[in-house]
């Protein structure tokens, strides 16, 4: 045996040359986020250009980072800002706080802010983080502004209307078939998922549970056999 | 002669570039988790994402052998003149990470027992938000460093790049605000 045998603890080391590979390249190429993921967010318009945001401070008021600071002030009746009495008159998020936990999306009442899949920033100093409604407003096309030291990409701004809010109807078993978000904004619309729809739309829409999206990217990785 | 009166020529214009590029290409991270985030740093440097393709791929026990200190989670105020001490083991040129709202400014953790932001104890080139920030966004803040260290100047103290770079962050923000609406 003698030398021979020494390689037989390499078995594993040369099989792994004929799996396939499983790295990203990240900086070329993103992995696909699942359709819940929380990034980056934004303060939506309805189509006709006016903001969303009435300036309740209800985000402000559920996030369990504080990171959010909201200040209303009255619309203008001639030129409005916003449908409504009133308009978020200063909308700030610190995002070296914010742990996206997506509360300020549940809590919102006009769906003014969602976050989009937009993940991969980073900042040099502490005031770079606080975004002010400057970055977070989107722009009259309803597409997030996409700042130079963000890494955006297109796949980023799919799914960034708002999921299930506790105030919508479909928490309620009566409203199945009922999304529970609008998604107004004209891209980033959800379809209904497992439980937030009836069975029959759901073949209708083949939509899939996030376990089944997951699995098949899983078996495509691995070039469709499955370990 | 020390090296700041050396005049900036030919030769050692080109050796300054060189240095940069081996420094960007070869910074070691000292091993700093801390909580959470560290599980994010760990799959980074496993093979999903690989930060060996940066040079980075050995994450040193020793502060004496590392470039680069990702701090990885939230430091109680117990752990702070440890991780300063880390810090002060390490050799000069260093840079320092702050992973994850937490480390960067407390986070949700705004209480008595968290430092709110390791920039009280050690100054930090740059900071990964998110909770945790996830290897993607790293990688991000990794790719920035990279670009500092490659463009930044070799002799300088860390303190007046860093000004510089504050200065460069503003202006960048103005012209933001001055662009919306």
């Amino acid at each position: 045996m003698g030398i021979l045998s020494g390689l037989g603890g390499f078995k594993v080391t040369f099989k792994q040359i004929f799996e396939p590979r499983v790295t990203k390249q990240y900086p070329e190429e993103k992995r696909p986020k699942p359709p819940r993921f929380h990034g980056r967010h934004v303060l939506n318009r309805y189509p006709d250009g006016m903001e969303k945001c009435i300036g309740c401070e209800l985000c402000a008021g559920v996030c369990p980072a504080k990171c959010i600071y909201v200040r209303g002030a009255d619309n203008d009746p001639a030129n409005p800002t916003s449908p409504g009495e009133r308009f978020g008159f200063v909308y700030e998020i610190n995002f070296l706080r914010c742990i996206h936990c997506d509360m300020c999306v549940e809590a919102c009442p006009t769906e003014a802010i969602t976050e989009s899949k937009m993940f991969e920033f980073s900042f040099t100093n502490r005031e770079d983080a606080i975004y002010t409604k400057a970055e977070l407003l989107v722009d009259q096309e309803g597409s997030a502004r996409r700042l130079h030291w963000e890494d955006w990409r297109d796949e980023d701004e799919e799914y960034t209307s708002g999921w299930v809010r506790a105030t919508a109807p479909s928490g309620d078993p009566a409203f199945q078939g009922v999304p529970g978000w609008s998604g107004e904004l004209g891209f980033g619309v959800r379809e209904p998922e497992r439980g937030q729809s009836d069975l029959a739309l759901e073949e209708a829409t083949e939509q899939f549970p996030l376990r089944k999206i997951l699995a098949d990217r899983i078996s495509r990785k691995l070039g469709g056999k499955v370990r | 002669m020390p090296l700041e009166d050396l005049s900036y020529n030919f030769l050692t214009g080109n050796i300054e570039k060189l240095v940069q590029w081996a420094r960007q290409a070869s910074l070691w991270p000292a091993t700093f988790g801390l909580a959470c985030c560290a599980i994010e740093m760990m799959s980074s440097g496993a093979a999903d994402f690989d930060l060996a393709r940066f040079g980075m791929e050995v994450f040193r026990a020793s502060p004496r052998q590392a470039d680069l200190m990702i701090v990885a989670g939230r430091v109680s105020q117990k752990m702070a003149p440890v991780l300063r001490q880390v810090y002060d083991q390490m050799m000069e040129p260093k840079w320092v990470i702050a992973m994850g709202v937490c480390a960067s400014t407390g986070g949700m953790f705004n209480n008595y027992a968290v430092v709110q932001g390791v920039d009280q104890i050690v100054p930090v080139d740059i900071y990964a938000p998110g909770c945790p920030p996830g290897p993607e966004t790293l990688m991000h803040a990794i790719l920035t460093l990279h670009e500092q260290i490659r463009t930044g100047e070799i002799l300088r103290r860390r303190r007046e790049v860093e000004k510089s770079y504050h200065q460069i962050g503003q202006s960048a923000a103005s012209r933001i605000v001055g662009g919306a609406e």
